[in-house]
C-alpha cells in the first residue's frame, strides 16, 4: 500500500516535471506558432539564476521563485525585441535562428561558470510514508506545477490580457483592426513564456544541478510535450504530460530507466499517428 | 629602471613559458628538445578530467627539466585539445607521431579515446601512456596503462564494505563499457565473499532524474548502494538520494565518485559517509605527497580544488616515462620500451608505482577512504596490488606482438 502511494508521488513527480519544463513551450508555440529552440537554454539560464542569487545570499525560495523567471523573462523579452519579432509567422527561420541563439548561450555560459556541474542543495528536508522515504521537494515541485496551471488558467481566461492575448493569437490583423496592438501582445507573451522556463529552471537546479548543455535534456521532452498536446495551451500540456510521465514512470518502476526512456518515446510516436492535431485536436477541442 | 642582461633572459624565458602553456604551441619549443604529447579533453563534455591530467603532465615535465633534463636535452609539451570528440583524437594523435614527432604520447581519458590513439601510436612507432583508471584488458607492447584495473580497486572496496555494511549490494552505473564491466566485477569479487547483487540498474549518461530508482532502493532494501555512475548529470543522484534522507539509512560505496571532483560540488551533508577505493588521494600522509601538493599549489594556486586519481597516475607516468628513458640512455622506441619493461620503479604521490613488464599495466598502492567534510579520510591502505585481472588474459613476454584489449572472463 505505502508502496503504492510512493509510486503514485513519483509519477506525480514525473508529470509536474513535464509540466514545468514544457508550459513555456507551450505558450510560446501553441499561441505564436514560434519554434524556440533555445527553450531548453532558457531553463538552463534560470537554473544558473537561482545559483547564483542564492550564493549571492538571496533567500533561496525568493531565488527560485522570483528571481529565476523574472531574470529569464526579462532576457526573453530582449530576446524578442532584438530576434524573434522579424520572424513572425516564418516558422522556420524561427527555428533556425532560435538553435543559433541556444549555441550561443550554451557557449557563453560555459564560459563565464565553466563546464562543471553546480547545485544546490534541496531546501526541504524528507518525509516518511510507511516503510518508504521520499524528497519533500517533490511534493513541492508538484505544488508549483498546480500553483502554474491554476495561475495561467485565471490569467487566461479571468483577465482582460488573457482576453485579448487569445484574440491576437487567432487572429492577429482583426486584434489590429480593433484597435489592439498585436506587437505589445506577442512581446509581453513571449516574455511570459520565458519567465515560465525560468521557473522550471530554477525550480529543477536543486535536485538536478546545472551544466551549461543541461538543456539539451529538456527541449526533446518539451516539445514531444507540446506536440503530443495539441492546440489547447493548459489542457494539452496536462493531458500529455500526463500521459508521457505516467508510461515513463511506471516502465521505469517496472524494469530499468533506459526502457522508461524508450517507453516515454515510443507512447509520443503512436500519440502523434493515432493523434496528429495532438490530444485537444481531438478532444478537450477549444479548452484554454 | 636599468635593463640587465638577466632581466632580458628572464622575461623571455617567462614568454617561452607562457607559450608553451599555449595550446597548439608546437611551435615554442626548442628545435633540439625531447617531445612528448598531450592529447587530453580540455574542452567539451570531458574537461573536468583533462585540465587537472594537462596541469599534471606541466609539473611532472618542469620537474624533469628543473633537474637537468633528459639526454642533456629540455622535455617540451605538445598540447591539442580533443574537444571530447573523437574523431578530433584520431586526427590529433596522428597530427602529434607524424608531424610533432612526439616521443611518447600520453592521453586519453576514456577507453573510447584510448582505443583511437592506441593503433595510431603502434602505426607510427611512439610510445603511448594511458594514465586513466579503467575497467582493464589493454595488451599492447607499444602501450603503458598507469591506473588501476578492477582486479585492483573492485577486489579491495567490495570485501572491505561488505564486512563492514552487510552482504546485500544495489547497484547504480552508468550505461556503457565502463559500466557495465566494473558491474561485472562488482559480482564477482561480492561472490567471493558470499555477498550478493540483489539489483543493479544502468543509466543513459543523460538521466538526470532518479526518483523511482531510489524507490526501488528502498524496496529491495539493500545493505548498501554501490554507485558507478559518470559525470555531470548523474551527479544529481547524490543529490536526490540525500534530499530523500537516505545517506542516512543505507550506506554507499563508489569505484567513480570524486573523479568528478563531486565532493567538492555537493555539500557536506550530501557527500559525508561516501567509501570509495583509489590508488591516489590528496590526504595521502607521506612526505613524497606533501612535497608533490605543495609543488602543485605551489604552480597552480592555493585555492586548486582537488587533486585527483587522474592527475596522480598522469604525473607518475611522465616520471615513469623519463626513468625509462634515462634508463635506455636513447629515444629509440625499442629501446625505451626495453628499458621500461626492467621493472622501472617511481615513488610518487600514491606511493611505489612499479611497471609490471608482462602486462605493462602497474603495481600500485590502494587506498580505502571515507568522504568527511569533503576530505578524504584514509581508512585502510593495501601495498603493491598486481593488475592480476589483465595478468590473466595479457603476456607480453610471450606475446610481444599482441595487440588489443581482451574482455576479461569474469
Amino acid at each position: 500500500m505505502d508502496y503504492f502511494a510512493v509510486v503514485c508521488l513519483e509519477v506525480l513527480n514525473a508529470v509536474a516535471t513535464l509540466v514545468l519544463v514544457s508550459i513555456g513551450l507551450a505558450i510560446v508555440f501553441g499561441m505564436m506558432k514560434v519554434i524556440n529552440l533555445a527553450h531548453g537554454e532558457f531553463i538552463m539560464i534560470g537554473g544558473y539564476a537561482a545559483i547564483t542569487a542564492s550564493k549571492l545570499g538571496v533567500n533561496i525560495w525568493i531565488a527560485i521563485l522570483l528571481v529565476s523567471p523574472i531574470a529569464v523573462g526579462l532576457f526573453g523579452f530582449v530576446v524578442e525585441r532584438c530576434i524573434v519579432r522579424y520572424l513572425y509567422g516564418r516558422m522556420m527561420d524561427t527555428m533556425l535562428a532560435t538553435w543559433g541563439l541556444s549555441l550561443l548561450l550554451i557557449g557563453l555560459i560555459t564560459s563565464i561558470y565553466g563546464n562543471t556541474t553546480i547545485g544546490l542543495s534541496s531546501p526541504l528536508g524528507s518525509m516518511t510514508i510507511g516503510a518508504y522515504q521520499v524528497s519533500l521537494y517533490t511534493v513541492f515541485i508538484i505544488a508549483v506545477a498546480i500553483a502554474v496551471l491554476g495561475g495561467l488558467y485565471l490569467l487566461l481566461t479571468r483577465t482582460d490580457f488573457g482576453l485579448v492575448a487569445r484574440g491576437v493569437m487567432q487572429n492577429a490583423s482583426m486584434s489590429a483592426a480593433l484597435g489592439i496592438n498585436p506587437a505589445r501582445i506577442y512581446s509581453v507573451t513571449f516574455s511570459l513564456g520565458a519567465a515560465l522556463a525560468g521557473l522550471a529552471g530554477g525550480v529543477l537546479a536543486p535536485i538536478t544541478g546545472v551544466v551549461p548543455t543541461i538543456g539539451v535534456a529538456y527541449v526533446a521532452k518539451s516539445f514531444i510535450t507540446v506536440i503530443g498536446g495539441g492546440a489547447s495551451i493548459l489542457t494539452g500540456t496536462l493531458a500529455a504530460s500526463s500521459a508521457f510521465g505516467t508510461v515513463n514512470q511506471l516502465t521505469t518502476f517496472l524494469s530499468t530507466p533506459v526502457i522508461g526512456e524508450v517507453g516515454l518515446l515510443l507512447v509520443a510516436i503512436v500519440l502523434v499517428r493515432m493523434l496528429p492535431q495532438g490530444i485537444t485536436g481531438r478532444f478537450f477541442r477549444g479548452r484554454v | 629602471m636599468t635593463i640587465t642582461r638577466r632581466k632580458v633572459l628572464k622575461s623571455l624565458a617567462g614568454a617561452a613559458a607562457v607559450a608553451a602553456a599555449a595550446p597548439l604551441s608546437s611551435f615554442a619549443k626548442g628545435s633540439d628538445d625531447i617531445v612528448i604529447g598531450s592529447l587530453h579533453d580540455l574542452s567539451g563534455g570531458l574537461d573536468i578530467l583533462g585540465k587537472p591530467m594537462q596541469d599534471a603532465m606541466q609539473l611532472a615535465v618542469q620537474e624533469i627539466n628543473d633537474a637537468g633534463g633528459l639526454l642533456g636535452k629540455k622535455v617540451s609539451i605538445v598540447t591539442m585539445d580533443p574537444q571530447s570528440n573523437m574523431q578530433l583524437y584520431a586526427q590529433y594523435a596522428q597530427q602529434m607521431a607524424l608531424k610533432d614527432k612526439v616521443t611518447a604520447l600520453f592521453g586519453g581519458i576514456t577507453s573510447a579515446s584510448r582505443e583511437v590513439i592506441r593503433p595510431v601510436m603502434k602505426r607510427f612507432n611512439a610510445l603511448y601512456f594511458y594514465n586513466t583508471q579503467y575497467e582493464g584488458g589493454v595488451c599492447d607492447r607499444n602501450t603503458f596503462c598507469t591506473g588501476q584495473t578492477p582486479a585492483q580497486n573492485v577486489d579491495k572496496l567490495v570485501p572491505y564494505v561488505t564486512k563492514r555494511w552487510g552482504k546485500k549490494i544495489y547497484i547504480l552505473a552508468a550505461d556503457y563499457n565502463y559500466g557495465h564491466i566494473t558491474t561485472d566485477w562488482i559480482k564477482k569479487y561480492a561472490g567471493q565473499v558470499d555477498a550478493t547483487v540483489i539489483g543493479a540498474d544502468f543509466f543513459p549518461l543523460d538521466v538526470n532524474q532518479f526518483g523511482p530508482t531510489i524507490q526501488k532502493i528502498q524496496a529491495a532494501k539493500p545493505d548498501m548502494v554501490i554507485s558507478v555512475l559518470v559525470g555531470g548529470a548523474h551527479m544529481a543522484f547524490y543529490r536526490q538520494w540525500a534530499a530523500a534522507g537516505m545517506n542516512k539509512k543505507i550506506p554507499m560505496a563508489s569505484t567513480t565518485f570524486n573523479n568528478g571532483n563531486e565532493h567538492i560540488v555537493l555539500s557536506k551533508d550530501e557527500s559525508d559517509g561516501i567509501v570509495t577505493a583509489f590508488s591516489y588521494f590528496e590526504s595521502i600522509n607521506s612526505p613524497i605527497n606533501k612535497g608533490f601538493v605543495d609543488r602543485w599549489h605551489k604552480k597552480y594556486g592555493a585555492d586548486y580544488p582537488y587533486i585527483g586519481e587522474l592527475a596522480a597516475a598522469t604525473y607518475q607516468g611522465v616520471h615513469l616515462w623519463a626513468m625509462g628513458v634515462k634508463k635506455a640512455g636513447s629515444l629509440d622506441r625499442m629501446k625505451m620500451i626495453q628499458a621500461l619493461e626492467t621493472g622501472i620503479s617511481f615513488d610518487g604521490p600514491s606511493g611505489k608505482v612499479t611497471i609490471d613488464p608482462v602486462t605493462h599495466h602497474c603495481v600500485l598502492d590502494i587506498q580505502i577512504a571515507e568522504c568527511k567534510d569533503k576530505k578524504w579520510k584514509i581508512l585502510e591502505s593495501y601495498k603493491q596490488q598486481k593488475p592480476v585481472d589483465t595478468a590473466a588474459v595479457c603476456n607480453l613476454s610471450k606475446t610481444p606482438n599482441e595487440n588489443k584489449q581482451f574482455v576479461i572472463k569474469i
